[in-house]
């Protein structure tokens, strides 16, 4: 089946199986590895990604569902907004504030956290921790990326 | 984890997707945001052969006062009745319960006729439609019905939509912006109620509780009788068939039930 969609900024049509799923079409397919498949079953928020400027679980939706619109991956998420290093802020913030010891979760993290800017860019530190609970971490405890989520908000806003 | 093969077709409408299930049979399935069906696909618990997708049909999406009550269109998602004003102003339940949904993640994709047709026992939206004794409408090949939703949940992921039946909108009666609580008990975030209680206008509903969301008839009628909420609330699992798993037996979701309606009587305003 055709599928067009604007993948970080670029347009291209694949020919996909209908039971692809938009995790292994942006890996296997559009070759970005950057977005990782932890648990496969909607519930870790390693493969979150945007689509249509909205954080997803790219694990549980269909790439024909996504056919006509604008998916963005932690790859492509710099392009959005980039800051003096380079980064998207939230990235900046992520390493500033050691958000991550393994990495496995970071891209999502990092996605489900520029979501949660995108629609509101002044969170309370209860308002962070609430919407990452769709993304797991084994390794920081959460106090790191949380700090880095409430650094990257104002660095957002101070660059406005 | 990969589904099984499946044909996919995009409806233009939804009396186009009452066609193609006509067309297509027993073997196809509807899909909006997916997050219900595709996480059973992708564990072979189910195996659709077509996939109609009603995700982008025009005009399915929407939340307006219409009379006495606000209409719901099916293809609305979680996080657009989060955020609806109309909801917070008009049927506050049915957008806090909504908020409880998953984590922002899923809200951005589920929709409430996806989470409706579903009927998971433990899930927020059945519960808090139940309580809000909404009207179901539902488009069919002989033309639409009304279904009220005492009338809806028949069973464990089991309702009265007939297999060629697409639920186009919910009517919730509207009560205004007070006297409403929905209290959900779990022991990880993003999961589905160990038991859930959502009550409004002294009608009281209970998730994960039975096979199919229930209401907790003891309770409302000692409210009615002008009992008090701790009285009332006593009373929340009687007659009620919880199921037993891993995160608790009957009785220990019996007590649930009860102190949950207690507190959520008491925080929407029943002493």
């Amino acid at each position: 089946m055709r599928l067009s969609t604007t993948v970080n900024g670029s347009t291209r049509t694949d020919d996909v199986e209908p039971r692809l799923l938009l995790a292994h079409y942006l890996r296997d397919v559009c070759g970005l590895k950057g977005t990782n498949i932890g648990c496969d079953t909607t519930s870790c928020g390693a493969c979150t990604v945007h689509v249509d400027g909205e954080s997803v679980k790219s694990c549980t939706v269909l790439a024909v569902q996504t056919d006509g619109s604008d998916v963005t991956t932690v790859e492509g998420l710099a392009a959005t907004r980039p800051g003096p290093d380079g980064m998207h802020p939230v990235q900046a913030a992520f390493r500033a504030e050691h958000g991550l010891q393994c990495g496995f979760c970071t891209p999502g993290m990092v996605m489900a956290t520029a979501g949660l800017l995108a629609e509101n860019p002044k969170p309370t530190e209860r308002e962070v921790r609430e919407a990452l609970e769709g993304n797991l971490c084994r390794c920081t405890g959460y106090h790191n990326i949380v700090r880095a989520a409430l650094a990257a908000a104002e660095s957002m806003a101070a660059s406005e | 984890m990969i589904p099984a093969s499946f044909d996919y077709v995009r409806a233009g409408s939804l009396d186009d997707a009452v066609a193609l299930l006509a067309e297509h049979g027993d073997d196809a399935k509807l899909i909006a945001g997916g997050h219900s069906l595709l996480p059973m696909m992708k564990l072979r618990l189910a195996f659709p052969t077509v996939l109609i997708d009603i995700r982008t049909v025009p005009d399915a999406a929407y939340v307006r006062v219409d009379g006495d009550v606000v209409a719901i269109g099916a293809l609305t998602r979680h996080c657009d009745l989060v955020a609806s004003d109309v909801l917070r102003a008009e049927a506050p339940l049915i957008a806090t319960a909504a908020g409880f949904v998953g984590d922002p993640q899923i809200r951005h994709r589920g929709t409430i006729g996806g989470s409706l047709s579903h009927a998971d026992p433990a899930a927020d939206l059945p519960t808090a439609v139940l309580a809000s004794d909404a009207v179901l409408v539902v488009l069919g090949p002989d033309g639409r019905r009304e279904i009220p939703v005492a009338d809806f949940f028949a069973g464990y992921f089991e309702t009265a939509l007939a297999p060629g039946e697409v639920l186009a909108e919910i009517r919730v009666p509207r009560t205004g912006p007070n006297g409403y609580h929905y209290e959900k008990f779990v022991r990880r975030a993003n999961d589905w109620a160990i038991v859930a209680v959502a009550t409004v206008a002294g009608r009281v509903a209970l998730a994960n509780m039975a096979a199919t969301p229930v209401r907790a008839a003891a309770t409302e009628a000692a409210l009615a009788a002008g009992a008090s909420a701790a009285e009332a609330a006593a009373l929340a699992a009687e007659g009620t068939q919880p199921i037993q798993d891993m995160h608790a037996n009957q009785e220990y979701r019996g007590h649930l039930a009860t102190v949950l309606t207690r507190r959520g009587l008491n925080a929407a305003g029943i002493a």
